[in-house]
């Protein structure tokens, strides 16, 4: 594998991860359960698809197809995305949305840090404005976290089911393949398995506080990367792009 | 119960926390009632530990509790184009404008508590049927151009509605509204560009863009309320410089604003009557239907019972969340000090 199809590879990944999660976080909008988290998950949603964006118009320069930001996005099928499959997971309750964000967020902050050393300069400059942004989605779903994991039994339950549906979804983050060694060996892009041990320090930090236990995971669920999805990113596809595809070749 | 889960909206709940359920009861006497009035005439904001008439302070928690639902509620008809919308830079825009109107609404929230209510009391009210929003938002966004058209024509109604408002006798309320008024204006001018956009676009686009109008030209009249004859509150809240403008005053400078707009979209007005009249300088326009107007008011708009619904259903879907927050609180406060009763 080159290394300019890694770097495509690699962006295409993380534009499809940020975007999707980004989306979800969308979906809670307005319908959140006090206003300043009506306030703060679109908040979120906006730097996820932000970043999605940099990232997509960076894999477009890189492939030098003419592919734009909105043809990634809009006119790839399910079998086309590459994100893993924890943000593809349905918004579920609050508990669900905010262990998600912390399962990728815990990931990305310590990926962004070391992403500013990257050979490629604009996913340096994209990994130094998205390095702020991803250590404020750690505090608030930590925060949350451990709210919810030490506040009443029912938020207990809740966040302890949220464990045990996501925590099987988590090995996907580190997850080595021939682009990630490409990409590691040229200095492009930090090796995702080398986050392992700040991602579990993380995690274990705050279910300590909140009174969760990381469970073991027996059979890890995997696929993203391959285009092998859950049947709910099809679902969720289908509203996102069909304005889109209803008006081929269309100017919004 | 509401808590405050982060720093957003903190200081003004704190600060007006003392006045909550405090008693407001004045002598009103002529002697206080004429004094009061010299301060409005001679242009004094009036700040939330002044004395005031209980009437001035009941219109005031009316409008801006109103104003801080219709933010609120707003956010429903745009985001029901958050998921689906065509790009992602407009994806992007539409999460900022409503992330905007949610804003709106704290900060409206925390302008209504300085004068004695509890942003609890205002949302149970809402989620009960008992508050109203504005009648714009009784109207589903049925293509993409509503977004267009809601940013171009809502917000520019609200705009007019609002930039007296920045001089409202009122201070918190005047002041709230400045910021509000910038956030607005970004608001419009992205309406009016998706619309340009879409009219420049396939025939398709361009018919999405005349529907959008068509449907929503009407309901955004009516959103500077029933003619000044039938205006409940309109004399009383000139007088005390709540309001600066009458509701017909405003709607006629909206019109003229914006009949130009529609022209250069390339777009038609859905009212025959609509002409220029060279001497008065201004456009002559047809009547809403004002039934149509009196029954989306009382509750009965396309999309009111789904708008109250939504908001109920989040409210009684989060109680759990909110109950977990405050237990959390509770706890670690009881820890605390717990810790330094064993370190003393």
């Amino acid at each position: 594998m080159t290394e300019r199809d890694a770097l495509f590879t690699l962006l295409i990944r993380l534009a499809d991860d940020h975007l999707v999660l980004g989306h979800r976080l969308s979906e809670w909008c307005g319908h959140a359960p006090m206003l300043e988290e009506d306030l703060a998950l679109p908040n979120m949603a906006l730097d996820l698809i932000g970043q999605a964006r940099s990232l997509y118009a960076r894999a477009g320069e890189v492939e030098g197809a003419g592919r734009t930001e909105d043809d990634y996005a809009y006119l790839r099928e399910e079998r086309g995305f590459r994100n893993l499959l924890l943000v593809e997971r349905p918004n579920g309750d609050f508990a669900r949305t905010v262990l998600r964000n912390l399962y990728f967020a815990a990931f990305m902050r310590p990926w962004w840090e070391a992403a500013q050393g990257s050979t490629d300069g604009t996913l340096a400059a994209i990994a130094g404005k998205a390095v702020k942004e991803s250590a404020y989605h750690v505090r608030h779903s930590a925060e949350w976290a451990i709210r919810l994991g030490d506040g009443t039994e029912e938020s207990a339950r809740r966040m302890k089911e949220a464990v045990e549906e996501l925590h099987p979804y988590t090995e996907e983050l580190f997850d080595r393949d021939e682009a990630t060694e490409t990409l590691a060996a040229a200095g492009l892009a930090p090796d995702p398995a080398a986050m392992r041990p700040a991602w579990d320090e993380a995690i274990r930090a705050v279910f300590a506080e909140a009174r969760l236990e990381v469970p073991e995971v027996p059979y890890p669920l995997r696929g993203g990367r391959a285009g092998l999805h859950t049947e709910h990113l099809g679902h969720m596809l289908a509203p996102m792009q069909y304005l889109a595809r209803a008006h081929p070749g269309a100017s919004w | 119960m509401l808590i405050q889960s982060s720093g957003i909206g903190k200081g003004a709940r704190m600060y007006s926390q003392g006045l909550i359920g405090a008693s407001h009861e004045e002598t009103e006497t002529p002697e206080f009632l004429k004094a009061f009035q010299r301060r409005i005439d001679a242009e004094e904001k009036i700040e939330p530990n002044d004395p005031m008439p209980e009437a001035y302070r009941k219109t005031l928690i009316r409008q801006i509790g109103q104003h801080a639902h219709s933010e609120i509620v707003g956010m429903l008809p745009e985001g029901n184009w958050l998921t689906r919308a065509p790009s992602l830079k407009r994806k992007a825009i539409l999460l900022s404008k409503v992330q905007d109107e949610g804003g709106h609404g704290l900060y409206l929230y925390a302008a209504a508590e300085t004068l004695g209510v509890s942003r609890e009391e205002m949302t149970e009210q809402l989620l009960a049927g008992r508050a109203k929003f504005s009648s714009i938002f009784n109207y589903p966004t049925l293509s993409w151009a509503d977004i267009g058209a809601i940013g171009w024509l809502v917000d520019g109604a609200a705009i007019m509605n609002q930039i007296p408002l920045c001089r409202c006798s009122y201070g918190p309320y005047a002041r709230a509204m400045i910021r509000i008024c910038k956030e607005e204006s970004f608001h419009q001018r992205q309406g009016y560009e998706i619309m340009l956009t879409l009219c420049r676009g396939t025939a398709a686009q361009k018919a999405m863009a005349q529907d959008a109008l068509d449907r929503l030209w009407w309901p955004s009249l009516m959103m500077f309320g029933p003619h000044d004859s039938d205006s409940a509150h309109g004399e009383q809240s000139m007088k005390w410089k709540i309001k600066r403008f009458t509701n017909d005053e405003l709607r006629q400078k909206f019109v003229d604003a914006t009949v130009p707009q529609a022209e250069f979209l390339g777009l038609t007005v859905p009212d025959p009557e609509l002409r220029w009249n060279e001497a008065t300088g201004h456009y002559e326009f047809g009547a809403p239907d004002w039934d149509e107007f009196w029954r989306v008011v009382k509750g009965g708009g396309p999309m009111t019972r789904d708008r109250v619904a939504a908001r109920r259903k989040a409210w009684e879907e989060g109680a759990w969340v909110r109950e977990a927050a405050l237990a959390h609180a509770a706890k670690r406060k009881a820890r605390d000090a717990a810790a330094k009763t064993a370190a003393e």
